[in-house]
C-alpha cells in the first residue's frame, strides 16, 4: 500500500502538490494542541497589530493572536469536516450497498427517500436549525444534520456499483455457497467500493466545511467556538476591510483557498488513478 | 495483376513509460504479406497473439501508445497508392470508407445510440460517396435491401433493432461505398451458429459482387475453412505461416499451425485431441529465436537461437520453421477410457 | 405516447410526496422553536407602554389565532399541509400583519430571475468548454483552462462573492455591489428599469457563474474523456467522419445526458449558493429575506421561504426528469 502512495508521490504531480497543501494546514491545525493561548479569551494581546516576528499572523481588533486562533479555527473546522465526512459515508454505504444487492423493493424505498434528501435544499434547514437551536449550536449535532443531507449523491454512485456486482459470478457463487447477503455485502462488495468512497469523501468534506464558513460568516453558528468562518464573521463584525486590519481577512481566506485546492487536488488524483482507463491513457500517450 | 496490399516487415510497438518503468511490447515484429484483387485472406491467432494491432495499422486506426517502428503497407487503390506508415492525415482521410473501410467487432456498442440509423449513415457514408439528400437515402435504402434488410429501419434506432439486424447494418455501413478493401475484425464472434451461417453468407456474396478484397480477423477455424482462400496464421506478433486454404488444412507445415488444424472436430471423431503445453509468449519480453519454441514439440537447439525466416515451401505456401519438412498433420489419438476409482 | 404519461404520472407523485415530506420536516423543525411570535409582539408592544391586563389576554388570545398557536400541535400540522397547497403560510413577523407569502412573492422572482440566467450560462458554457477540453486533450489553451477550473472549483460560494464584493467595491468600482436596481429607477415594465436591473445583476450573476463553471466543466471533461474511448467513437473515427461532427453529435450529444441529470441533482445546491450569494450583495432575493427573517426571529417567514425552496427545486427536477426521455431515445423505450 506504501509503494502506491510513494508511486504516487513521485509521479503524480496533482497528487504531491496536493498532499503537501493539506499537509501545510494541517501542521497548522495540529499546533493548535501546543498553544500557549486560550482560543476563547478576548482582548489579551495588543489590538490590530499587522503581522511581525511576535505576532506571525498579525493580531485582530479582539485582541487575539492570529496565529493561534486560525490554528485553533483549522483545527476544529478540518475535524468537522472529517466527521461529517465518516458520518455521511456510514450511512452512503449503508444505503448503496444495501439498496443495489437486495433490490426490490427496498431499493424503491431507499431511492425514494434519497431523492427526497436530493431535493431539499440544504440551506434553509440548516438556517432553521440554527434558528432553533441559538447559541446551543453544537458541532457534533451540526455535523451530524450535514450528514444527512450529504450521503444521498454517493449512495447512489455506490448502488450502481453494487448493482453491477450483484450480477458477476463471485457474487452469485457466494449465493450459492450459502454466505448471508450481509457478509456478501460487506466482505465481498465492500472492497469494489473502497476507492469510490475516498474520493468521495474529500469532495464531501470540501462541501461541508464550505457550508460551514457560510453558515458562520452569516452569524448562524456558536460564535464563541473559533472556526475559519467565525473568524471571518467577526472580521466582518468589526469591518477589518475598512480600519486596515486586512490580514483578519486575507490570512483565513488564503489559507482555506490552499486547504480546499489541495483536497481537491488530492480527490483528483486518487479518482484519476483508481479508474483504470484513465491509469492506461496516462501510459506514454 | 498487381496486389491491393503489400505489407513489408511492418513493425508496431507499444511504447509505453509509466511510472519511470519503461516498457515496449513488439505486437506486429517484422510481418511481410501481399493480398491480391478480389480475395478473401484470413488472419487466424491466438488472443494477445497480435493479429488485432496489426490489422489496426493496416486500417490507420492506431493511437499512442500504439507506433508504428519500422516498414511499410502499401495500398493500390484504382484512386492511387497510399502507404500507411507514411501517409498524412489528409491523405488518410481520403480513402477512409470511400477504397478501405472496416467492420468492426461487436455490432451492439458501434452504434451511436443516441442516433437515428439511416443518420449514422448519413455521418459514415454522405461524404466518400459525394451525395446527399434524396440521391443518398435511396443509394442506402438499396444497399439495405441488399441485406435483406427493410429500408424503413433508416428511421430507427440502434436499440430498436434486434442483434442480427444490427449486425447487418453494421456489415451494410461498411460496404455502402463500395470499398476496394475490407477488413472484417471477428464479426462473427459472440453470434450464435444459425446466425453466423447467415452473416458469412452475406459477407461472401458481397464480396464477390463488389469484387473487394477482405482480410478476415477470427480465432475460428471453421470460420476461416468456410470463408477465407489464404490463411496467414500468427504468432507472438510474426507471421508464421501462409497458404491457401486447402493446403493449410490438409497440409501444414509448421506445428503451431498442425495444432491449431488439429483442434476442430470432425464427424465421427471420437478421439481425444492433443493440448499444446504452456501458454503465448509475453511480448513485452519475448523467447529469442523462434517465438513458439518453448512449447513446439518439434524443437531442437538451432530454434532457440536463432529466428527462422518465412520462407516459400510450396505453391503459394510460406512456412517460418526450421524443421517445416518434418511436420506432419496431426491425427487424433485413440479415445481413452476414464478408469473409475473404487 | 402513453407510456410518456404513465412515466409523467409517476414522476408528478413524486414530486408531491417529496414537497410534502420535506415541507412536513421544516415544519417540525421551526415548530421545536422556543421563540413563540405572540411573545414577542406583545413583548414589543408593552415594552412601550402599561397595558391593561384584560386587554393584553384579548390581543393575546387574536394573536394566537392569527397565528393558529392555539390549536394542538397535530391540529397545526393538518392546517400546516391544508394551507400548503393554498401557499398561505399565515402573516409575517417582522411586517406584521403582512402575510409571509407577500413577502415572498416580492423576493422570489429576483432569486428565479438570478438563478436561472446564472445556471443556463454555467451549464451551457461548462459542458461546452469541458466538452472541448476532453476530446483536444492536447490544446494548451483547454489544459490552462482547466488548471484555472480546478483552482477556482473548491471555493465556497461565499468567499467568491465576498471577493468579488472586494474587487469590484473597493478596489475597481465599475458595477455596482448591493442592492437589485438603481434607487432613482422605478420599477415597472420600462426600458430603463430593465437596464438598470440587469446592470445590478452582473456581479450576483457573475459570482455563480465563476462558482459554478468549474464543476461542469472538470465533470464534462472526464466524462468525455470516458466517451471517446467508446466503441462508436473509435469507430467514427476510423471511419473518417468529419471531426465536427464526432464532437457534436457523438461525444457532446451522449455526455450531454448524463449531465442533465447531474443538474437535477445539483439544483438543490445551486439554489442554497444563490441564496448565500444574495446576502453578500444584498440582492432582494430570498436570501435578503431568509437572513433578516432570522435575525428578527420570525419563524413564519423562515418556514416559509423553506418551503417555497423545497418546491421550487423539486418543481425544477421534476421538469428536467420531464425532458430526460425527450433527449434520450433509450428510456423511452422503457
Amino acid at each position: 500500500m506504501f509503494s502506491v502512495f510513494r508511486d504516487l508521490i513521485r509521479y503524480n504531480a496533482e497528487f504531491a502538490i496536493g498532499l503537501v497543501l493539506v499537509g501545510l494546514v494541517v501542521i497548522l491545525a495540529a499546533l493548535s494542541f501546543v498553544s500557549p493561548v486560550d482560543p476563547t479569551a478576548v482582548y489579551r494581546a495588543p489590538l490590530d497589530q499587522p503581522p511581525s516576528l511576535q505576532y506571525l499572523f498579525g493580531t485582530n481588533s479582539r485582541g487575539q493572536d492570529m496565529f493561534w486562533q486560525l490554528a485553533f479555527a483549522f483545527r476544529n473546522t478540518l475535524s468537522f469536516g472529517v466527521m461529517v465526512a465518516i458520518f455521511s459515508r456510514i450511512v452512503a454505504i449503508l444505503v448503496g450497498l444495501v439498496a443495489g444487492y437486495v433490490g426490490g423493493w427496498v431499493d424503491r424505498v431507499l431511492m425514494f427517500i434519497n431523492d427526497i434528501f436530493v431535493a431539499i435544499p440544504i440551506f434553509p434547514i440548516l438556517i432553521l436549525f440554527y434558528f432553533v437551536m441559538r447559541a446551543n449550536s453544537n458541532a457534533v449535532l451540526l455535523a451530524l444534520l450535514m450528514a444527512g443531507f450529504g450521503w444521498p449523491y454517493d449512495a447512489r454512485l455506490i448502488r450502481s456499483v453494487a448493482l453491477g456486482l450483484r450480477f458477476r459470478e463471485f457474487s452469485r457463487q457466494a449465493v450459492f455457497a450459502g454466505m448471508s447477503p450481509v457478509k456478501i455485502m460487506f466482505h465481498e462488495h465492500l472492497p469494489y467500493v473502497m476507492p469510490i468512497i475516498f474520493a468521495t469523501a474529500m469532495a464531501n468534506m470540501i462541501w461541508a466545511i464550505g457550508l460551514e464558513v457560510t453558515l458562520a460568516v452569516l452569524g448562524f453558528t456558536n460564535l464563541n467556538i473559533p472556526t475559519v468562518g467565525t473568524t471571518l464573521y467577526w472580521a466582518n463584525n468589526h469591518s477589518s476591510l475598512v480600519v486596515g486590519t486586512w490580514w483578519w481577512i486575507a490570512l483565513p481566506v488564503a489559507i482555506v483557498v490552499i486547504m480546499f485546492v489541495g483536497l481537491f487536488l488530492l480527490a483528483v488524483s486518487l479518482n484519476e488513478y483508481i479508474d483504470p482507463r484513465s491509469r492506461l491513457r496516462r501510459m506514454g500517450a | 495483376m498487381t496486389d491491393i496490399l503489400s505489407v513489408q516487415d511492418l513493425k508496431a510497438y507499444y511504447l509505453m513509460n509509466y511510472f519511470g518503468v519503461r516498457r515496449e511490447v513488439r505486437a506486429v515484429d517484422g510481418v511481410t504479406l501481399s493480398i491480391g484483387r478480389n480475395e478473401v485472406y484470413g488472419i487466424a491467432g491466438e488472443s494477445s497473439s497480435g493479429k488485432t494491432s496489426l490489422i489496426k495499422v493496416l486500417a490507420a486506426a492506431i493511437r499512442p501508445p500504439l507506433r508504428i517502428v519500422g516498414g511499410s503497407a502499401l495500398y493500390r487503390f484504382t484512386t492511387g497508392d497510399i502507404d500507411i506508415a507514411r501517409a498524412s492525415r489528409d491523405e488518410l482521410d481520403a480513402i477512409r470508407w470511400r477504397n478501405l473501410s472496416y467492420i468492426m467487432q461487436g455490432s451492439m456498442s458501434v452504434l451511436n445510440p443516441l442516433r437515428k440509423v439511416g443518420r449514422i449513415f448519413e455521418d459514415f457514408a454522405s461524404r466518400p460517396l459525394g451525395l446527399s439528400g434524396a440521391a443518398f437515402r435511396q443509394r442506402v435504402a438499396q444497399h439495405l435491401e441488399r441485406l435483406k434488410l427493410n429500408p424503413n429501419i433508416m428511421n430507427a434506432y440502434p436499440h430498436e433493432l434486434s442483434g442480427g439486424m444490427r449486425q447487418r447494418v453494421t456489415i451494410g455501413l461498411a460496404t455502402v461505398c463500395n470499398p476496394e478493401f475490407i477488413i472484417a475484425d471477428e464479426p462473427t464472434t459472440a453470434l450464435d451458429v444459425v446466425v453466423q451461417k447467415d452473416v458469412l453468407g452475406l459477407i461472401k456474396d458481397l464480396q464477390t459482387s463488389m469484387g473487394s478484397s477482405i482480410i478476415f480477423v477470427t480465432h475460428d477455424m471453421a470460420v476461416h475453412a468456410n470463408i477465407a482462400d489464404r490463411i496467414g496464421i500468427i504468432y507472438a506478433g510474426r507471421l508464421v505461416e501462409e497458404a491457401p486454404t486447402k493446403t493449410l488444412f490438409t497440409a501444414p507445415k509448421h506445428p503451431y499451425t498442425a495444432h491449431l488444424v488439429a483442434s476442430l472436430p470432425r464427424i465421427g471423431d471420437t478421439g481425444q485431441r492433443p493440448a499444446l503445453e504452456g501458454r503465448p509468449p509475453n511480448l513485452a519480453d519475448p523467447p529469442a529465436g523462434c517465438r513458439f519454441h518453448p512449447r513446439c514439440p518439434l524443437v531442437i537447439d538451432k530454434c532457440k537461437t536463432e529466428v527462422p525466416p518465412l520462407e516459400t515451401v510450396g505453391p503459394g505456401q510460406r512456412s517460418a520453421c526450421w524443421r517445416w519438412r518434418d511436420v506432419q498433420p496431426i491425427a487424433p489419438q485413440r479415445p481413452r477410457v476414464m478408469e473409475t476409482v473404487k | 405516447m402513453k407510456s410518456y404519461l404513465l412515466f409523467a404520472l409517476k414522476r408528478l407523485v413524486q414530486f408531491v410526496a417529496v414537497v410534502i415530506c420535506g415541507c412536513s420536516v421544516a415544519f417540525f423543525v421551526s415548530h421545536l422553536s422556543p421563540i413563540s411570535p405572540v411573545d414577542t409582539i406583545i413583548a414589543q408592544v408593552t415594552g412601550r407602554s402599561v397595558a391593561d391586563p384584560a386587554a393584553v389576554q384579548e390581543m393575546r388570545r387574536t394573536l394566537s389565532e392569527l397565528f393558529g398557536l392555539d390549536v394542538p400541535l397535530w391540529q397545526q400540522y393538518l392546517n400546516f399541509l391544508l394551507h400548503l397547497f393554498t401557499l398561505d403560510f399565515g402573516p409575517s413577523l417582522m411586517a406584521f400583519p403582512t402575510p409571509a407569502m407577500s413577502l415572498i412573492r416580492i423576493a422570489l422572482p429576483w432569486t428565479v430571475g438570478l438563478l436561472t440566467v446564472a445556471v443556463i450560462i454555467t451549464w451551457v458554457i461548462g459542458n461546452v468548454a469541458g466538452g472541448l477540453a476532453g476530446y483536444f486533450q492536447n490544446s494548451k489553451l483547454l489544459r490552462a483552462f482547466g488548471i484555472i477550473a480546478i483552482g477556482i472549483q473548491p471555493i465556497p460560494y461565499y468567499v467568491v462573492a465576498f471577493l468579488f464584493v472586494i474587487i469590484f467595491g473597493f478596489l475597481w468600482p465599475v458595477l455596482p455591489i448591493s442592492g437589485g436596481f438603481a434607487m432613482n429607477v422605478t420599477p415597472g415594465w420600462s426600458w430603463q428599469f430593465a437596464l438598470s436591473v440587469i446592470q445590478y445583476s452582473i456581479l450576483p450573476a457573475g459570482a455563480l457563474v465563476v462558482v459554478g463553471i468549474g464543476t461542469w466543466f472538470l465533470g464534462m471533461r472526464a466524462l468525455v474523456s470516458n466517451i471517446i474511448s467508446e466503441d462508436y467513437v473509435t469507430y467514427a473515427e476510423l471511419a473518417g467522419v468529419p471531426q465536427g461532427r464526432i464532437v457534436g453529435s457523438y461525444v457532446i450529444r451522449n455526455a450531454l445526458v448524463p449531465q442533465l441529470t447531474s443538474l437535477a441533482m445539483s439544483l438543490g445546491g445551486i439554489f442554497s449558493g444563490t441564496v448565500i450569494t444574495e446576502q453578500v450583495f444584498t440582492y432582494p432575493g430570498l436570501g435578503s429575506l431568509l437572513v433578516n427573517a432570522v435575525n428578527n426571529g420570525d419563524t413564519g417567514v423562515v418556514l416559509a421561504i423553506s418551503c417555497i425552496s423545497i418546491i421550487s427545486v423539486a418543481g425544477a427536477i421534476f421538469i428536467i426528469d420531464l425532458l430526460h426521455p425527450l433527449i434520450d431515445p433509450r428510456v423511452r423505450a422503457e
